[in-house]
């Protein structure tokens, strides 16, 4: 089985974020990893490739050069080669200046080329968050999807497989679907492996295959501002040495407590 | 041209909680704009008949009853279909969507389909001088992102839980029109075959009738750190839960999760401990009357809903909290 796995390279959680200057935009400073949802569709993709005995995994990310550590991580955790659409940092051709469809439709490009049996993803990305690409990345595609997938079913050779889906409020739901398909993978389905020594070492023979980002089309949703969001409440804001602060909220507790 | 809303069902029939302030924000666009209110149901033509009358009667001046025996259980294939030709239809201006699972499993491929985009996960919206934009979150609430849709299209928009305040059923409304709408969906185009939903076990803790609740995420760092939150918590007679990501590690059962894919509580008290406040945690816990968090990122989104925000370490203000609280008792 034939598995292409489109991973995005975002800044770091803890990283401190600011608005870029042109006000439209995020400042992330230098700081990235991969986004954590795609972390975990590549390691349903791992695991179904060493359950099934054979296959290849194929990662794939659109971003400009600093993407390609993301794509080595993920050649050091076990997938079989890259491909990296580069795109520009900033400005004309860069990821921003692109809608969900524009980034979508590059990375259809590239997924057609390689004709998998299946496309994974995760369901979200942790900078943006829109929680559409993959589906709309099946639609460039013609192919069925399933969102937030926690678990996949496949037998070698088949041609269908069975999924996993979680639903609301702690119910989930079994699918059937023929392949090629697309998911969009659930994170706590698996546990993210961490590279070892053995696989870091391994990556530097492993093909990572670069190509150029089609040009832009034009975004259908224009960033109109960015900006610190307001706080919603009047917060007492405890700061300082922690015995105080423990201190301070021990009394406030038990007072809401009533203890 | 109109804003029409896109309704969704509750799986234990009623409404989906989300469509109700989704049906609110649209009204709101709707009143903004100077547009009329529609609304759409889907389902099997029986199914939904009483459903759209209802709307018919709370003041939506159209309701499109969009019935087809392949939409009577869900699937993308199916809703993707017949929500491209009620739009061809209909032709709103503005389509909005609650946020729910369902709505981010097919709303993306409908603006595909459409050659449009989505704007998902709306948490407000503005209209000035006949132009509206849309707020939504980046960087896990960090920042606000303001969009504006340029397309030719339709503008299409998904609401987030907890965003737009659902209106109580306003019976005294204007009697609105209710339109029958038979999609043509073919057997053949719907390529998943879903199962019955099911559970895996019973819940056994029950958090949204807890009073007090001490929850924890991913600043608590390692499983074995979990100790001096469960002292905390114990030590306050609290119930303990957390954030999606020490449940997806399996530091704590799923059943504790408090966020959209998790339980919603409404405790007297809420401390949040080391947890950043995603939107998708937040709309898990906004009906906490005091919220206390403790974190040591003094940017973190949990702290824009805090009543008291404590900046700094957990792993030293913690033991402290639970040694004064038991020195006391």
């Amino acid at each position: 089985m034939k598995i292409v796995v489109a991973v995005k390279q975002v800044p770091e959680r803890d990283a401190p974020v600011r608005v870029a200057s042109d006000g439209r935009g995020v400042d992330a400073g230098d700081a990235w990893t991969m986004n954590e949802p795609d972390a975990y569709a590549l390691e349903e993709a791992l695991q179904l490739k060493e359950r099934l005995g054979e296959g290849e995994v194929v990662v794939l990310s659109a971003g400009p050069e600093r993407a390609e550590s993301t794509l080595r991580e993920a050649l050091a955790k076990g997938a079989d080669r890259a491909l990296h659409i580069v795109t520009p940092e900033d400005g004309t051709g860069s990821l921003t200046e692109r809608d969900t469809l524009g980034v979508a439709q590059m990375l259809a490009d590239a997924v057609r080329g390689e004709s998998p049996d299946l496309v994974l993803t995760g369901l979200q990305s942790d900078d943006l968050g829109a929680g559409q690409t993959g589906v709309v990345l099946a639609e460039l595609l013609g192919l069925p999807h399933v969102t937030l997938v926690l678990s996949v079913e496949a037998s070698a050779g088949a041609k269908q497989i069975r999924v996993k889906r979680e639903l609301e409020d702690g119910w989930f739901q079994q699918i059937e679907l023929r392949l090629p398909a697309l998911l969009t993978i659930q994170s706590g389905g698996n546990r993210l492996r961490y590279a070892t020594l053995m696989g870091i070492k391994r990556a530097r023979s492993k093909e990572t295959k670069q190509v150029e980002a089609a040009a832009a089309t034009a975004r259908h949703d224009e960033i109109v501002r960015v900006a610190i969001p307001e706080r919603t409440r009047q917060t007492e804001i405890l700061s300082g040495a922690a015995d105080q602060i423990a201190a301070k909220l021990a009394e406030r507790l038990k007072v809401e407590v009533g203890i | 041209m109109s804003v029409l809303v896109v309704m969704e069902q509750a799986a234990a029939g009623g409404w989906h909680r989300i469509s109700r302030e989704a049906l609110a924000a649209g009204k709101r666009l709707a009143a903004e704009m100077k547009l009329p209110l529609a609304a759409a149901v889907l389902g099997s033509p029986d199914a939904i008949a009483t459903q759209a009358a209802q709307l018919a009667g709370e003041g939506v001046a159209i309701v499109w009853s969009v019935g087809h025996p392949l939409l009577e259980r869900y699937t993308a294939d199916g809703f993707v279909a017949a929500l491209q030709q009620l739009i061809a239809e209909a032709k709103p201006a503005f389509v909005v969507f609650p946020h729910t699972y369902q709505v981010r499993d097919y709303a993306p491929a409908l603006a595909t389909r459409m050659g449009d985009v989505l704007v998902s996960d709306v948490i407000a919206m503005n209209v000035s001088d006949g132009a509206a934009t849309f707020t939504r979150q980046w960087m896990g609430g960090k920042l606000n992102a303001q969009y504006r849709h340029v397309g030719s299209g339709p503008c299409l928009v998904s609401v987030q839980a907890g965003s737009f305040k659902a209106d109580a059923a306003d019976a005294a409304g204007a009697a609105g029109e209710v339109k029958q709408f038979a999609p043509e969906i073919d057997a053949a185009q719907i390529r998943t075959k879903p199962g019955e939903p099911f559970r895996e076990a019973a819940r056994t803790v029950d958090l949204g009738s807890a009073q007090v609740i001490v929850s924890v995420g991913r600043g608590i760092g390692e499983q074995d750190n979990l100790k001096i939150v469960e002292e905390l918590a114990k030590a306050l007679g609290a119930e303990l839960a957390a954030s999606r990501p020490i449940c997806d590690a399996g530091w704590l059962p799923m059943e504790r999760q408090v966020g959209s894919s998790g339980q919603t509580v409404a405790p007297k008290v809420y401390v949040a401990v080391g947890i950043s406040g995603a939107i998708q945690h937040l709309v898990g816990m906004k009906g906490a009357r005091t919220v206390i968090a403790i974190n040591k990122d003094p940017d973190a989104p949990i702290f824009e809903v805090a009543d008291v925000a404590a900046v700094g370490d957990l792993f030293e203000i913690v033991p402290a909290v639970t040694r004064a609280l038991k020195g006391s008792a």
